[in-house]
Order: structure tokens, then C-alpha cells, then sequence
């Protein structure tokens, strides 16, 4: 018991290391001081010009649009990559393939950045497309780092998952095609959604590989975010970095209590079972 | 343990010599890189029976299994069913069916939808499907629990829908992959029973792949039992049990004594051979056709011994051990009595209890007697 | 019969297909690219830098002839220069230092939530990776409210005394410790929970029914079997860290240095797009061998988990 004090200290410690930061960006949001770390008065002023900061919220715009588009193509690509790695046993090129799979997720921003900037030059020049960089550059680019995470997650889903479902699919008369769409994919359902949001908020968040594949009007909202605090702090920021931690900490308490009530109903289920025994 | 009453009339297909198998396992070999897991087996199956593979972890009969489901190709050798040649046939063209041994219900599912699936897949039209699952499902008892998802049932009611979902589709062959695993003791005696029924009822040929020798002695018509990728013995529980082939198949099922010895006689109507061993020489009742001099083994089966205080009548001293009774173990019906003889050599006798006395006849330390009949002893050159 | 067999595996062939020329495209080639790159030279030109091989007329104007020039200078530069190996041996420095900083204060965490109450778990989880959904970028910036001169730390030392004046905690190596360990520490605790979770308490039981003592039996089972844990959190903390650029950035000083800044100049200060692409190959011979180590980690873990 002793010891589990001293653990606990050392939990709440890190929470608060966690934490403390991101309450404090709430707290200064609504200092009316400019400089921002001297308390003044409480003031809303700042959201107000955060909403009419154009360049902000095209960026944002920007971001949201690419985001979107490379979770989505990401989490396909990523879904049948984890297929692939974990049902299609030993195929040729498996190595490089999970070598390809595993890479990006420690591969530094910065090289992933330059080497894909210097494909897409390279590919224009020898055939044209892309045509200049812009949001499809960003989207490409973001696609395919997010798409190690999705195959990751759906990868450990599946060795997690009995094969003998889709085995037992199979004896009953079902075509491979079929096992996966009626049998594999409903089963991995949760995986794949907690894969495309990982992708949506990795892109949504990345500014370094944005910075080297982007192209005028196409700055994304973490490029103009640093643009803005390489100078120093802003309030601006405080106040659209309270807004971000809102919506998130509200999805996350939503997504917890969805989670919450099918855990209930699921002991009911077993309750009544060894009730019916 | 009762065995199920069998029809007196039942057909033994395998001693007509006209019968063609059902299914046919061809010099089947399967391996895994270095590894072989079934080695150059054949066996056939007949129409309506109810077929074991006995053995033990690594013996090859789940492999042997799935490659009769189609889950694996063999490496060497093939496969008929119905005189149709299996290889490169996937497993959902197969007129096969399985019944897995952690059930695999679709947890999506209802057990409507789960029974219901393989029918589906053929294409049946919704009107029939429903017909035949609320059959099957009424047969299995479980019609109250349609709507039911897999979760919301108990372990025996997820078999039950297992076999349901597996028999539904009336397939030539239904494998079964350890199917009373998962169940406690009781319910394991009640399911063995009704597959049987259920077996006898529809006349689909089973296959069951157990290491649980009574599971295999109480459900099967014949057993085969399997060793390290190849097929030891093939027989009824009762050949299994009483005519082993080997010390192997001997010592697999059941209990046994083994005696080692030299061959002094063998004549048509008897052998005979000296045993160091057992203190005493080994007398069987039909010749052996072995070697004079040779060494063999004589299995016994413990329940074939008998004790006793006083010496025998018999005094030729054939059959005949002298000991001192180590140990008891008491289980209510019979009592295992662990005698050693004066060569150092345990013997194991398997005494009914037919009086009920609570203090024994014979009880440790006393000095006994073990004698058995002459045609108790089975010859073994492997 | 056979037949249907090969159209599986054409089937498959297909499915696998897609990532696969996906990532080769956009993973693997432009690493070749970038490669071919760090044999340039840098000119004022679209694209900034020469062809490796190309047609030149011949000395008098005679036949066309293939040139291929492997321009060798960009590497040298990077030996010569000692800003490029300090730099490097700083990047590892740091990383290695920051993901020690990591591991012990993550190794507590995930140890205290893999030994809380089974309900509790997956909401102190979930506390531990919901700064993670936040924006990094941001959480970065936090620090520098809270380092800087008259930030929070500055204010709140002065006002206890401990201090004369402002006191400056931003702009040096210690706020980049901070803000990598910060960042990554989900990184760690991750691997860590998930390899200690699986831990076998009976197996502490056992220990202390033999008679050892706690802490002894942390060091003995418990790490040890934690170790797939420790390993795959420090790789995943470490390897990208070498290269971590937005951190030292936002709260590094002009002293502060770390490859992934180098490489960020060199391409966008100095538009030397052929140094920034040796740097970048640098870089990556540097980190071949942990991301391997990696990637054997991860394959040995996933076939752990798959049940045949």
C-alpha cells in the first residue's frame, strides 16, 4: 500500500505535466492583456478577432478539406494494407511491405517532407503532374504517413481476431470477397473509425511535411499557426487552441459514453445468458 | 460409462468388401516447411459413419481435418469425396461442413442470421431458408433463442447453434473439431449422447477430431488412432481396445500392463512366453505367428486381472504373479489396486467393488495374488 | 482445379497491390530521389538544382553524348563542416537524453494504470491520450507561455522571491528536453501499458510466496518482462526525435542544435535544395539501423498477438 503511494504521486505528476499546459492556453485565452502571460482582466476579445482573422480561417478551411480527403483515402489504403499484413500470410514481398507499413510511423517529418517535395518536382518535370503544389500535394503527402498508423491499428485488430470467423464464413459457402465485406469488415468497424480519426487528426495537426508540399493558396491552419507563433505568444492562438481542445475533450466524452453504454448493455447480455443458462 | 444402444442392425460397411468409401485419403502427406505434420496416410470413410481421430497434440489429426474442410492443400497425395477429387477445391465449393472447436458464431449475428448464412450463400430462396433454419433450429432446441445474439447465450446453447448452423446445409461431410472441449462434465455426457442421436437421425457421415479417448470410445463407430502425423490403428472402440497393434495404441487408450518376454512356444492353438518381468510365464489361448525366441510384449488390460489372498488352483503357475499391494486408489464403482511383484514390476488390477463393505477385502501391504485368463493377454511386436 | 487457386492469388495479388505501388510511389522512390539529389549542385534555376545525367554536345560540336555527374562536394561539405556533425551528434544527444526523461516518468504512469482497478483503466487511458488528440503544434506553443521571460515560471518565481528578475528558461536546450519529453511521453506510456498490462500478476505472487522482497521483484519479473515495452516506447521516441524540428524550433535558441533545423534551412533559408537532400541521406544512414531494430520489434510483436 505503501508503494502504490508513491505510484499514484507519480501519476498525478505526470497528469498534471500533461494537463498544465493545455489549461493554462485556456486561461490566458481570456486574459484581456495582450501580453498574454500578464494578467489583466478577463476578456472574450481575442475569439472576437479570432473569427475575423481571414487568413485563419482559410487556412483552416484548408486544413479541414485535406484532412478529410486523406483520412478517407488513408484509412482505405491503410485497411486492406493491415488485411493484407495480417491475413495474407507470407506473400512475396511481404518484408518490404511491412517494412514500407512500419517506417513512416518513425520516420522523421523532415525527411518525409523534402523527399516528397523533390518527387513531386521530379514528376513534373518528367510528366507534368502535379501540376504546380497545392491541396493535392498536402492530401497525397498526408495519405501516405497516415496510412501506416490505419494499417497499424486494423493490423493489431485483426491478429487480436479469431481467423476462425472467417474460416467458418468460407465452409459455409462464402467467397472470399463476401467473407471480408459480410463477415471481416463489420467486425473491424470500430478499428477503422479510430484509424480515419487518427488520420484525420494527424493530418490536421502535421506542419512540417504541409510546409514542404504545399504551394501558394494552399497554406494549411498548423503552417499559418506557426508562422504566427515563431514570433513569440498570440493570443489569437490561445483563444483557437481552447476552441480545438473543446471540440476534441467533447468527442472524446461523447465517443467514452457511447463506449460506457454498450459495455452495460453487454454485461446485461451475459447476465441474462447464465440467467437462461 | 454406458455405451448408446446401437440398431442390432447396424451396417458394419467397412467388412463389405463391395462398399465403396465415401471419402477417400489418398497417401496424404502435409508440411509445413521442414515440418511434416501428416505423413503418407490413407484411410477410408464410409457413408453414415460416425469417425474418430484420436491422438494427441502434434499427432496431425486436426491438419488431416482441415485439409478434408479445404483450409489446406496437401502436399503430396488427394482427396475424393463422393469419388470427387478435392484438390485445389476452396473450402466454399466443398460439400463439406465444419463445426469449429470455439464454435465461430458470427457475433453480428442473430443465431436466425447465423444459421441462416450457408444458405444464404447458396442462394435459397427467403421462404425455404426460413423453413429449414426454424427445422434445424427446433431440433437442436433452441427455437425460443432465434433472435438471440451469440452473447446473450451460454456455452452450451453456442454449441448448439454450431452444429445447427453446420448441419443445416445437409452436407455429405460434417467435421468436427473437439467438440465437447469447451463443455463441463455433465454436459459433456448429455452432448455425446445427442450427436449420436442427431447423427444416426440425419445419416451424415461425421468426422470428430478428439484427444479425449472416452469422447472417441462412446460416440464412434470407428476410431483411428493417430501418432506423430501417421495413423497407428483403425478400428471399433472394441478392436481398439481389446486387439491393439502396437504398445503405442496399447498404452494410448486406457490403462495396460506390459509385460516383456521371450517367445518359448508358439503353436496354433497357443503361446507361451517366459517373462522375467512378470516372475512368471505368459500363457495366451491362440497362436501368434511369431518367432520362437524372439521378444515381445504382452499387454493386459487391468480389469482382466484378478487378486486374490489364496493361491490359485491353477497350478501350472501360468498367469500368475506374486506381490505386495502398494496401493489403493478407492473410486466408488471399482477400486485400482497398484501391486508390486517381487521383480520390481508394478501391476495395475481394476477390482468392481461387488460388496459393500466398507472395510476392503484385500487392503495395502497384504500379499496377494494376480492372475488372469488366457485369452486376456494380447501380443504386441511393435 | 488449380485454376481457382492462382485466381486467388491474383485476387490478392490485386488487393495488395494497391498500398503497395501506392507506397513505393510516394515512400519509396522519393527516397531514391532524394538520393540522386545529394549529387547536385545547387543553381538558380526551376528546379533549383542540376540534372544528374544529361545530353552535351560533344568538345567541337561533334556526337551527342550521355553525361552523368555525380557531384561528390555536398557530402564532403558535411564532413568538413563541423556544424553538420555537431549537429548530428546534438540531435542524438538530445533524442537520447529525452527519451530517458520519457521512460522515467513514463514508466510509472503506464506501471500505476496497468495496476489500477480494471474499470478505472481505460478513463485514466483515455486521460493520458487525450493531449494527444490535441494539436501538437499548439501544445508546443504552451511552453513557451509558461518558460519565457515573465511566462508563468518567471512570474511565479519572482513572486515567491527565488528569483531577482525575469528569469529566461526559453530559447536553450533545457525547454527542448522539456518540450520533447512533453510531446512523446504518450508515445512511450502506450507500449509500455500494453506490455505491462499483460504482465502475469501470479507471477509477483509467486515471487513473494518465494520470498522476495517488492522491489526486488520489480527488478526481476517485472522489468525484464516489461523490456518489449521499454524498447518499442524508447524506439518510438527516440528515431523521430533525432530529426524533430518543430520543437527546437518554438523553443530552442540560435545555439540549439539539431539536424532537423539544419536540414530545414539548408532547403528553405539557403534554397540549397541538394545539401538539404545529403543532409537528408545522412540522416536516414544514421537511423537505418533503429528503424530496422523497430521494425523487427513490431513484426515480433504482431505475430505474438495473431493466433494461427
Amino acid at each position: 500500500m505503501r508503494r502504490l503511494g508513491a505510484l499514484a504521486w507519480a501519476l498525478w505528476f505526470g497528469y498534471a505535466f500533461l494537463y498544465a499546459p493545455i489549461v493554462l492556453l485556456i486561461v490566458y485565452s481570456f486574459n484581456e492583456n495582450r501580453l498574454v502571460t500578464v494578467w489583466s482582466g478577463f476578456s472574450t476579445k481575442w475569439y472576437g478577432e479570432l473569427l475575423h482573422n481571414e487568413a485563419l480561417i482559410d487556412a483552416a478551411l484548408v486544413s479541414l478539406q485535406v484532412a478529410a480527403a486523406s483520412a478517407t483515402l488513408a484509412t482505405v489504403l491503410g485497411t486492406i494494407a493491415g488485411l493484407a499484413l495480417s491475413r495474407f500470410g507470407r506473400f512475396r514481398g511481404r518484408t518490404l511491405f511491412g517494412g514500407m507499413i512500419s517506417a513512416p510511423l518513425v520516420m522523421p517529418e523532415v525527411i518525409t517532407g523534402l523527399s516528397l517535395l523533390l518527387l513531386f518536382v521530379a514528376m513534373e518535370q518528367v510528366i507534368g503532374w502535379p501540376d504546380g503544389r497545392g491541396m493535392t500535394t498536402i492530401t497525397i503527402a498526408h495519405t501516405t504517413f497516415t496510412m501506416a498508423y490505419v494499417a497499424v491499428i486494423v493490423q493489431s485488430r485483426l491478429s487480436g481476431m479469431d481467423g476462425s470467423l472467417e474460416e467458418a464464413a468460407m465452409d459455409l459457402g462464402a467467397r472470399p470477397g463476401k467473407v471480408f465485406f459480410v463477415i471481416t469488415l463489420p467486425l473491424i468497424a470500430p478499428a477503422i473509425v479510430a484509424g480515419w480519426l487518427l488520420a484525420f487528426t494527424l493530418s490536421l495537426d502535421d506542419v512540417v511535411i504541409a510546409s514542404f508540399v504545399s504551394g501558394p493558396g494552399s497554406t494549411t491552419l498548423p503552417m499559418a499557426v506557426f508562422s504566427s507563433v515563431r514570433l513569440g505568444v498570440s493570443p489569437q492562438i490561445n483563444a483557437l487552441a481552447t476552441i480545438i481542445v473543446l471540440v476534441v475533450a467533447t468527442g472524446i466524452f461523447i465517443a467514452s459514453l457511447l463506449v460506457a453504454r454498450r459495455e452495460r448493455q453487454r454485461k446485461r447480455d451475459e447476465q441474462m445468458a447464465l440467467q437462461a443458462g | 460409462m454406458a455405451q448408446p444402444i446401437r440398431k442390432p442392425t447396424r451396417l458394419e460397411p467397412w467388412q463389405d468388401p463391395a462398399a465403396v468409401p465415401y471419402v477417400r485419403i489418398e497417401r496424404v502427406t502435409k508440411r509445413f516447411g521442414d515440418f511434416v505434420a501428416v505423413d503418407d496416410v490413407t484411410l477410408n470413410i464410409y457413408r453414415g459413419e460416425f469417425f474418430a481421430l484420436l491422438g494427441g497434440s502434434g499427432s496431425g489429426k486436426t491438419t488431416l481435418l482441415r485439409m478434408l474442410a479445404g483450409f489446406e492443400q496437401p502436399s503430396e497425395g488427394r482427396i475424393f469425396i463422393d469419388g470427387v477429387d478435392m484438390s485445389g477445391i476452396p473450402p466454399y465449393e466443398r460439400p463439406v461442413n465444419m463445426m469449429f472447436q470455439s464454435y465461430a458464431l458470427f457475433p453480428h449475428m442473430s443465431v436466425e442470421q447465423n444459421v441462416a448464412f450457408g444458405l444464404k450463400q447458396d442462394g435459397l430462396p427467403k421462404a425455404e431458408i426460413r423453413a429449414r433454419v426454424a427445422e434445424m433450429l427446433e431440433m437442436v432446441q433452441l427455437g425460443a433463442f432465434a433472435k438471440r445474439r451469440p452473447h446473450q447465450l451460454s456455452g452450451g446453447q453456442r454449441q448448439r447453434v454450431a452444429l445447427a448452423r453446420s448441419l443445416v446445409k445437409r452436407p455429405k461431410l460434417l467435421l468436427l473439431d473437439e467438440p465437447l472441449g469447451a463443455l463441463d462434465k455433465r454436459l459433456r455426457e448429455r452432448t455425446q449422447f445427442e450427436l449420436v442421436n442427431i447423427q444416426e437421425s440425419t445419416g451424415i457421415t461425421f468426422v470428430v477430431v478428439t484427444h479425449d479417448q472416452e469422447e472417441a470410445m462412446t460416440m464412434a463407430s470407428r476410431i483411428a488412432v493417430m501418432n506423430q502425423g501417421t495413423i497407428a490403428q483403425v478400428g471399433t472402440p472394441t478392436e481398439i481396445y481389446e486387439y491393439p497393434n502396437s504398445a503405442f495404441v496399447a498404452q494410448f487408450i486406457g490403462s495396460v500392463n506390459m509385460f516383456e518376454g521371450i517367445v518359448a512356444e508358439d503353436e496354433p492353438d497357443h503361446v507361451l512366453i517366459r517373462s522375467e518381468q512378470a516372475g512368471c510365464d505368459l500363457y495366451i489361448n491362440h497362436g501368434a505367428a511369431v518367432p520362437l525366441g524372439s521378444a515381445v510384449r504382452v499387454a493386459v488390460r487391468p480389469e482382466k486381472m484378478a487378486l486374490s489372498k489364496e493361491p490359485p488352483q491353477d497350478a501350472t503357475g501360468r498367469n500368475l504373479a506374486r506381490g505386495v499391494v502398494r496401493e489403493i486408489a478407492y473410486l466408488g464403482d471399482v477400486s485400482i489396486y497398484l501391486v508390486e511383484l517381487a521383480t520390481g514390476a508394478v501391476v495395475r488390477a481394476t477390482i468392481p467393488n461387488v460388496t459393500r463393505r466398507t472395510d476392503l477385502p484385500i487392503t495395502w501391504d497384504d500379499e496377494v495374488y494376480v492372475t488372469w485368463r488366457p485369452f486376456a493377454g494380447v501380443v504386441l511386436t511393435q | 482445379m488449380n485454376a481457382i487457386r492462382r485466381f486467388l492469388s491474383l485476387g490478392r495479388g490485386l488487393v495488395v497491390g494497391v498500398p503497395y505501388l501506392w507506397l513505393a510511389l510516394f515512400f519509396l522512390v522519393p527516397f531514391l530521389i532524394v538520393f540522386k539529389i545529394s549529387f547536385s549542385e545547387a543553381v538558380l534555376a526551376q528546379p533549383p538544382y542540376t540534372p544528374l545525367i544529361d545530353w552535351v554536345m560533344g568538345e567541337d560540336g561533334g556526337d551527342l553524348k550521355l553525361q552523368l555527374v555525380l557531384n561528390l562536394t555536398n557530402y564532403l561539405r558535411l564532413l568538413a563542416d563541423d556544424l553538420y556533425i555537431a549537429a548530428y551528434l546534438s540531435s542524438l544527444k538530445m533524442a537520447a537524453i529525452s527519451t530517458l526523461l520519457c521512460l522515467l516518468l513514463g514508466y510509472p504512469m503506464a506501471y500505476a494504470i496497468a495496476r489500477a482497478p480494471a474499470e478505472r483503466r481505460a478513463a485514466l487511458m483515455m486521460l493520458v491520450i487525450l493531449p494527444f488528440w490535441t494539436s501538437f503544434l499548439i501544445r508546443v506553443y504552451a511552453w513557451i507561455g509558461i518558460l519565457k521571460s515573465n511566462g508563468l515560471i518567471s512570474n511565479l518565481l519572482e513572486t515567491l522571491g527565488l528569483t531577482d528578475g525575469p528569469v529566461e528558461l526559453l530559447y536553450g536546450d533545457v525547454a527542448v528536453y522539456i518540450g520533447i519529453t512533453y510531446s512523446y511521453l504518450p508515445f512511450m506510456i502506450l507500449p509500455l501499458y500494453a506490455s505491462l498490462e499483460k504482465l502475469d500478476l501470479t507471477l509477483l505472487e509467486a515471487a513473494a510466496d518465494l520470498g522476495c522482497r517488492p522491489w526486488r521483484a520489480f527488478l526481476t519479473v517485472t522489468l525484464p518482462l516489461s523490456l518489449p515495452g521499454i524498447i518499442a516506447g524508447s524506439l518510438l521516441v527516440f528515431i523521430p526525435a533525432v530529426g524533430e524540428f518543430v520543437i527546437p524550433e518554438l523553443l530552442g535558441g540560435p545555439d540549439t542544435l539539431m539536424i532537423g533545423r539544419v536540414l530545414w534551412n539548408e532547403f528553405f533559408s539557403n534554397r540549397d535544395w541538394p545539401v538539404a537532400a545529403s543532409v537528408a541521406t545522412a540522416l536516414l544512414l544514421f537511423l537505418v539501423v533503429p528503424i530496422m531494430v523497430f521494425q523487427h520489434v513490431q513484426g515480433r510483436a504482431d505475430e505474438g498477438e495473431a493466433r494461427r
